[in-house]
């Protein structure tokens, strides 16, 4: 049953633009293993074209309904959009409900928009770990947006500030999410505040607030200045705003070379967080790492060796020149 | 390697009665699966187009308006007019047993009916996509 | 009474029965309520007959909102048809008039229900499959041939496009000469509970409810004989709910159309009259009997404490009851005859005014004839045979009964309370309030129900294997779909076009002010709008609403 085509017969596909292909693909990469190393070697070449946004908030913030609503702005600048939406997996019986595709549907027909859910799976904030390898196909298949939404509690809004170039963080008016926010961290990653669900009550109250704190933060001459935008994305309003402000964050980082050195900074942070998990992975599998190991514990819980004395003798024994 | 299923569970037609729909995206939750659910209203356009994108295994259908005998093979078609005809497609709802038989032929693997246990379900998906 | 030996009795009673052993089940009503395996004067101590049951007719109507109740009148045998073309279901109507049904209910396809004409592209395959086709003024002209709109009421279960089909209703009558105030019956315009439950919605709620505010205000001065709601418990219930979320929620729902209307500068003792309910009759016998009752003390109290109702039949719950489709199995359908009887029953007992028995076959397919006869025959064999008509509200006065009633009554109102911290029935939509309490009791029930803890004849017990289903079952031709696609596009080519589109241009306007829809709507319908361009008008002005997911 799971039988798929070769990868290099899909990789064929994928170069042809069969969506099917591109899809599968992603499968692929979501699945890890040297299949994925090899899919992503492959496509490589093709990436670097795509400016990508994040999308995070509270759960409900009207995200999606807002991506549906940005992404019909975008196309009718003649945008191809790529979304990458992602939701927790449930850490008692690893299902997930992915759900954020329901606002979206409105563009399932327009071969522009290439929508894709993900599930957190083994990751711990709520950002799959597989995101940047799916930005990166989403951009080799000639996106040139993408757009990530993820649910901001726990960790995820610190890792989605390494994967996108400008991050948007969509709040509701509803009771002290401000608040909620900048407990959350949320206030620190921001470079767009979206307060969503203007047509609520307090909307514009709750917008000053946030700008009120935003004030606060000390930014240096030059650096961009968090900007907040009210919109609703039942009504239809204030999208033309956000676009406008996502337009300009995007002139801003590329004045003065700050996109490139971005750009480098999110490779970089890949490329050693991708080592870095590579070696946990060796340390853990090792034998005779784990023997060692047990062998030494005793010794630490009876006070004869400090840590640091293990930690010496195992670096020697993984030792790289 | 892990290989979760994804599912696709969608509500084609005009009619709001999701309640199967919801209660069987819950229970293959709970058992494990991944599941994209599109909600009511969908078009058989809709539908494979989003199969396709998310490149799931299976793919769910709940109709109660009587209007299965035109969205199933209209689902069917495009699926494969989009490279995915091995997309596992199964069907819930009210369907009179000559009309199973038709679409059984044109393959939809399975149609459950009313009282279905969600548990035949899930070992319906089981036993096509084993758990790894 | 002998109080000494009273308490020595029960003591010993209780002795005895905890010696006896119980079978290892769970004793729980359908909805997963725990009830106790006795009831006695202790439960209702203090017990107030003038305040909680009063007499029938008399406030607060526990007993029935007539004196007389069915030694006045029966319940109205009320079957709900739709199928095919207008000219197949006016068939059926008069098939059912023939053999006796005393009213006529409308089942609507769901491109009508959704606002589709039958030729756009949304309602392929969709035609006149779950009830009749309509498209303009010309179907319903149909669809009532040969039939007198004064001399019948009728039922219509419609919403979102209510006021259109409404519309479409009161011309056709006016064409045979019956005038707007001569004609009776029912729509269901009952917008907040397909938010909550049903999900056939087209605008979003505010428009939603001011088109409701229209209807309530056009048909108090020009159809006096109209219910211009049926506040519908009915699919909150099919939906998975249990029966005090049923209560709750549609009573809630009730209120809040009261709100809207006096918020509308109505007058609540003109419009209350015309209001009334719609339930579910499910399986559990005592359950849904206690559930009328304490149904009609709530609204009864309400509106008068709460809403100042002065008329008294502002107080009155009126109510139709359509027994349960949820709990029909497609195995051994035979048995659903009984299970249609005993939810019958139980409507009866609880005082309904008018009722709906479904056929055996409809988890199969749309019922047929013999179906729907089988139907109708077991109102009438409860009616004529039973003797349950005989004596008013028989099961006044027990202590299992009112106690439970009591306690229906106080968990609708934790409910109330809740919704009200929500900010009101619209709000708690907004949140998803409603839609998880359900689809949570949905899950539940089901879960139950595949443990085993919960049993459904046919299907987890008493099974039959390799069975044979001999059900004729009636077949929708495509050809109606065909038919029905020309007959919209003929009247389109048949009519006045330039009129057509200035009437909907007087509607695109009246929808953007303030004044009422439904005169401009039945101008819109006199000269065969379809019911498609009606509501694309309104859409272009309102918006449509979006479904929401809550998990
Ligand atoms: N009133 C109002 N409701 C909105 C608005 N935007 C979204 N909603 C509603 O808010 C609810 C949640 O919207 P989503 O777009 O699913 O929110 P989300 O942030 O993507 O939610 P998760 O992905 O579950 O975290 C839905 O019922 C939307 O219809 C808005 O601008 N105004
Ligand atoms: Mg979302």
């Amino acid at each position: 049953m799971r039988e798929r085509p070769s990868i290099e017969s899909l990789l064929e596909l994928f170069a042809d633009g069969k969506v099917s292909a591109a899809a599968r693909l992603i499968t692929i990469l979501e699945d890890g293993g040297k299949d994925a190393e090899r899919v992503l070697d492959s496509i490589f070449q093709r990436t670097g074209n795509a400016y990508r946004i994040g999308f995070t908030g509270p759960p409900g913030a009207g995200k999606s309904s807002l991506l549906n609503r940005v992404t019909a702005k975008f196309r009718a600048k003649d945008h191809r959009v790529g979304i990458i939406a992602i939701d927790p997996t449930s850490p008692f019986t690893g299902g997930a409900f992915l759900g954020d595709r329901i606002r979206m549907q409105a563009h399932s027909e327009d071969p522009d928009v290439f929508v894709r859910s993900l599930a957190s799976r083994g990751s711990l904030g709520g950002i799959s770990n597989c995101t940047d390898e799916v930005v990166d196909l989403m951009d080799a298949f000639g996106k040139d947006l993408v757009l990530i939404e993820t649910v901001g509690v726990g960790q995820s809004e610190l890792e989605i500030s390494e994967k996108a170039h400008t991050v948007v963080v969509v709040l509701v008016p509803e009771s002290g999410d401000g608040i909620q926010a900048m407990k959350a961290g949320l206030m620190e990653i921001g470079d767009i505040f979206v307060m969503n669900k203007a047509d609520h009550e307090d909307a514009e109250g709750a917008a000053r607030e946030i700008q009120d704190t935003l004030r606060l933060k000390d930014i240096p001459e030059g650096e961009w200045e968090p900007k907040v935008v009210l919109t609703s994305a039942r009504e239809e309003t204030g999208i033309d705003d956000l676009i406008d402000v996502i337009e300009e964050h995007r002139r801003h980082l590329d004045e003065g070379g700050r996109f490139a050195n971005m750009r480098k900074k999110i490779l970089r942070s890949r490329v050693r967080n991708a080592l870095m998990d590579r070696m946990e992975r060796r340390l853990r599998a090792s034998d005779k790492v784990r023997e060692l190991l047990e062998q030494r514990m005793e010794s630490v819980y009876r006070g004869e060796m400090s840590p640091y004395m293990v930690v010496r003798e195992l670096e020697e024994l993984v030792s790289i020149q | 390697m892990a290989r979760k299923v994804r599912v696709l569970v969608a509500k084609p037609g005009l009619d709001g009665h999701d309640r199967g729909a919801k209660v069987v995206a819950n229970a293959l939750k709970d058992a494990g699966m991944e599941i994209i659910y599109t909600g009511l209203h969908q078009t058989p356009e809709m539908i494979a187009e989003s199969a396709v994108q998310e490149d799931v295994d299976v793919v769910g259908l709940s109709i109660l308006s009587g209007a299965h005998m035109t969205m199933f093979p209209r689902v069917m078609e495009l699926m494969k007019e989009k490279g995915a005809e091995h997309i596992v497609i199964f069907g819930g709802g009210i369907i009179p047993a000559e009309d199973v038989e038709k679409l059984e032929k044109i393959g939809v693997a399975r149609i459950f009916g009313p009282g279905t246990d969600t548990g035949d379900i899930v070992k319906f998906i089981r036993e096509r996509f084993p758990e790894e | 009474m002998d109080r000494k030996k009273y308490n020595d009795e029960k003591k010993r009673y209780q002795e005895t029965l905890s010696g006896c052993g119980c079978q290892d089940i769970e004793f729980t009503t359908v909805s997963g309520e725990e009830v106790g395996e006795i009831y006695t004067p202790d439960e209702t101590e203090g017990f107030d007959y003038n305040e909680q049951l009063g007499f029938p007719g008399q406030y607060p109507y526990t007993r029935g909102v007539y004196p007389n109740m069915y030694r006045g009148r029966l319940w109205t045998q009320r079957q709900f048809a739709g199928f095919g073309t207008a000219k197949d279901t006016n068939g059926r109507y008069h098939y059912l008039l023939e053999h006796g049904q005393t009213g006529l209910s409308v089942a609507f396809d769901m491109p009508t229900i959704m606002g589709y004409d039958s030729d756009h592209k949304r309602s392929e395959g969709e035609v006149g499959r779950c009830g009749v086709a309509i498209d303009s003024l010309r179907d319903m002209e149909v669809l009532f041939d040969g039939i007198d709109l004064g001399a019948i009421t009728t039922s219509m279960t419609i919403n979102a496009p209510a006021s259109i089909l409404l519309a479409f209703y009161l011309c056709a009558g006016e064409k045979k000469g019956t005038a707007f105030d001569k004609m009776g019956g029912t729509i269901q315009n009952d917008i907040l509970k397909e938010y909550i439950a049903q999900k056939s919605w087209i605008f979003p709620p505010e428009e939603s409810l001011r088109i409701i505010t229209n209807i309530l205000a056009f048909c108090s001065d020009h159809v006096p004989r109209w219910n211009t709601i049926s506040i519908s418990g009915y699919h909150i219930r099919e939906a998975g709910s249990t029966a005090i979320q049923e209560l709750a929620f549609t009573l809630a729902d009730g209120f809040a159309y009261v709100e809207a209307g006096i918020a509308a500068g109505l007058d609540v003792d003109k419009f209350a009259p015309r209001l009334s309910f719609f339930f579910n009759s499910h399986l559990d016998f005592f359950e849904e009997i206690v559930k009328y009752r304490a149904a009609r003390r709530i609204w009864a109290k309400r509106m008068k404490e709460k809403y100042g109702a002065k008329n008294p039949k502002s107080l009155l719950l009126r109510f139709h009851t359509q027994t349960a489709g949820c709990t029909l199995t497609a195995q051994q359908p035979e048995n659903n005859i009984v299970r249609t009887a005993f939810q019958a029953m139980s409507a009866v007992l609880g005082g309904t005014q008018s009722l709906h028995t479904n056929s055996m076959d409809e988890t199969l397919a749309l019922p047929s004839e013999k179906a729907v006869r089988i139907a109708l025959r077991t109102q009438q064999i409860i009616a004529h045979e039973t003797g349950v008509i005989n004596t008013i509200d028989p099961l006044a006065g027990s202590y299992f009964i009112e106690t439970r009633t009591n306690e229906m009554e106080e968990a609708a109102e934790a409910y109330f309370r809740k919704i009200d911290d929500l900010g009101g029935v619209v709000k708690a939509i907004d949140k998803g309030f409603f839609q998880r309490e359900i689809q949570r009791s949905a899950y539940e029930y089901q879960k139950a129900f595949e443990a085993g803890r919960k049993v459904i004849v046919g299907l987890n017990r008493f099974k039959l294997e390799n069975e044979e289903i001999d059900i004729p079952l009636l077949r929708i031709d495509e050809e109606v779909e065909r038919q029905q696609k020309k007959a919209v596009q003929d009247a389109r080519a048949d009519r006045d076009n330039d009129k057509v589109a200035r009437e909907l241009e007087r509607l695109k306007a009246a929808a953007e002010g303030t004044d009422n829809l439904m005169p401009v709507i039945i101008d819109c319908a006199r000269c065969y709008a379809t019911e498609g361009e009606i509501i694309d008008t309104l859409k272009g002005v309102f918006g449509e609403y979006k479904e929401p997911l809550f998990i």
